[in-house]
């Protein structure tokens, strides 16, 4: 098992390897983000811009005009708040291929507390146009991530985790920005959820499967755009939706899933998330749960969900 | 290498033509800002018309000298001179903030050729020059990154972010100009927060200051010469000017950063600018 942020930092250099418009910039959090793995391969193409984010993505900004490609590393919300102002008027605004990477998002930087943590940034960087946004899952993903979002032009918001947590997928394993990832077909509800809570996810449908009740699991990698059409046919065929984000409840992926079905099929949605408070000290799987996000919480989401169908 | 007196005696005329298309063009659209766009005349005029490696046939060229207005709503200034150096039609002035025009209330790269990066928010673009300049540097070019500031702007704290990444990465083909008119939208400088010696803090961070009459061509143009002489470290150009220059009743005005300019005030600036009424 490998921390998902050393698999990102070993994407980046061989990244690096086949693209020489590639450049990194970090905000004095290299040796955390794992972007110095970068500096020590390509010095000349790494660049520590000091504690001033906002510059960070205004230097990256710059670079862009000129052909380069450059991942900007700092924690989430520094990224999606300190910088939210060059990441809306430079990056986004003018389309610019710059990527976002935003390490220690939600809970997982546990034990620095609230300040650290970052519970809304899904959400911000959901409501610029032009953004795309994905929540990494685990270290093989992060790495495909990494590779998928260089390859798109534009700018992408890559939500990475400071967790070491059990990978789900493997190397052969199939990503595309926009597609979701039916991880387990199902036929009585959909558990629609990102990042590590897709571990919860499959764990829940554990216990769902004791109780007779197939559950349909989706990746959903990219919450934005995101995959319509593979939410509403899984929809049409369980009846019933749970999300689960370790987010805010308000503007990520539940609130995406909730547009999408509002819509087009109105059915049972049951959003799981971080209900409109900061996070806390403490250790990760502690503060997930009483946060109501384990896999006790998603199962009984689950039974609700299939409790309200018509 | 000093400037001729002809070649003098040409910018002062394409300043002249200039204040009288901004002010036209603001008045004929009733909105923009006219304060901002006037004291900046003489620094546009120097750049695009005898400094700057630019051309708008090859706009895009990766070994162009780079412009970013970082006041973006000196919008009015950039957009003349950009008319007047063939970028688009100067018939295109008069559609300035009309729904679906090319020339938005502030820059916009992804609709203005010549533009190299959107602006508008304050604060903002000399982040975006050091990019520039480090990719010019990356990618063995030797531009230079003209950036436009405002002295208000520098109220703005990510312009000393900037400042100090400039310095540590030995930015030598950047140029900062600030239109130091001493005036914001609220009021003066002095009144509204006090900058102090603009100069003094720009040198305390490492860059090289030099200071000009923003409003002499030939001393924006003698600065921006000596700037280019220096090496290892970036240049500011401190640029004493006038908001609303040219124009008796905007001169040093804060009620003119934004404001309209009716019938009445047109017919009068146009007497004092050389300009007819059309």
């Amino acid at each position: 098992m490998k921390a998902m942020r050393e698999a990102y930092g070993e994407a980046l250099v061989e990244l690096g390897r086949s693209n020489p418009n590639v450049v990194v910039l970090d905000a004095d959090v290299a040796s955390s983000s794992r972007s110095i793995l970068f500096k020590q391969a390509f010095p000349d193409r790494f660049f520590n811009i000091g504690i001033a984010e906002g510059n960070m993505v205004g230097i990256a900004s710059g670079l862009a005009t000129a052909g380069k490609i450059p991942f900007v590393n700092t924690f989430a919300f520094l990224l999606a708040l300190r910088a939210a102002d060059s990441v809306r008027s430079l990056v986004a605004y003018n389309h610019l291929n710059v990527k976002l990477a935003g390490a220690y998002g939600g809970f997982s930087d546990s034990y620095d507390g609230a300040s650290h943590q970052s519970v809304e940034d899904v959400s911000i960087m959901r409501t610029l146009p032009n953004m795309t946004v994905i929540v990494v899952a685990d270290e093989f993903q992060a790495k495909q991530a990494v590779f998928a979002a260089a390859a798109l032009e534009g700018p992408v918001y890559l939500r990475l985790s400071r967790a070491e947590v059990a990978p789900i997928y493997t190397e052969n394993s199939k990503f595309e920005i926009g597609k979701g990832i039916v991880l387990q077909e199902g036929t009585d509800v959909t558990i629609v959820a990102n990042g590590y809570m897709v571990t919860k996810a499959i764990e829940a449908a554990e216990i769902l499967a004791k109780e007779g009740i197939k559950a349909e699991i989706v990746d959903m990698h990219t919450v934005k755009p995101i995959d319509a059409a593979l939410l509403l046919a899984s929809g049409r065929k369980t009846g019933a939706v749970v999300s689960v984000e370790e987010h805010s409840i308000y503007g990520g992926l539940g609130s995406a899933v909730a547009e999408v079905l509002a819509g087009e099929l109105p059915l049972p949605l049951e959003i799981l998330g971080i209900k409109d408070v900061f996070g806390e000290s403490g250790a990760y799987e502690a503060i997930l749960s009483k946060h109501g996000l384990d896999k006790v919480a998603v199962a009984a989401a689950a039974r609700k969900a299939i409790s309200r169908k018509k | 290498m000093s400037m001729d007196a002809a070649k003098e005696q040409q910018l002062k005329t394409i300043a002249k033509q200039m204040r009288i298309d901004i002010v036209k063009m603001l008045h004929n659209v009733k909105t923009g800002h006219p304060g901002g766009s006037l004291s900046a005349v003489e620094i546009l005029t120097v750049l695009y018309h005898n400094q700057m490696n630019v051309n708008c046939k090859d706009a895009c060229n990766c070994s162009r000298d780079r412009f970013i207005a970082s006041k973006g709503h000196c919008a009015p200034v950039l957009y003349t001179t950009l008319a007047d150096k063939g970028y688009f039609p100067k018939a295109e002035l008069k559609n300035l903030r009309q729904l679906g025009c090319m020339l938005q209330g502030h820059p916009d790269m992804k609709r203005i050729p010549g533009v190299d990066i959107s602006t508008g928010s304050l604060g903002l673009g000399l982040s975006v020059g050091v990019g520039m300049s480090l990719a010019g540097r990356l990618d063995k070019q030797d531009f230079y990154t003209y950036v436009l500031l405002g002295d208000g702007e520098l109220q703005e704290g990510q312009n000393w972010e900037a400042v100090m990444a400039a310095a540590k990465f030995k930015l030598d083909h950047i140029i900062a100009i600030v239109d130091n008119n001493g005036v914001q939208l609220d009021g003066t400088l002095e009144d509204i927060m006090p900058m102090g010696d603009i100069g003094q803090k720009f040198a305390a961070f490492g860059w090289k200051v030099l200071t000009a009459d923003g409003h002499d061509v030939r001393s924006i143009d003698a600065a921006i010469d000596q700037a280019k002489t220096v090496c290892g470290s970036p240049v500011v150009i401190i640029a004493k000017t006038v908001k609303g220059k040219g124009v008796s009743f905007m001169e040093g005005k804060n009620t003119w950063h934004g404001k309209a300019i009716e019938d009445k005030d047109f017919a009068i600036a146009m007497a004092e600018l050389g300009g007819n009424n059309e």
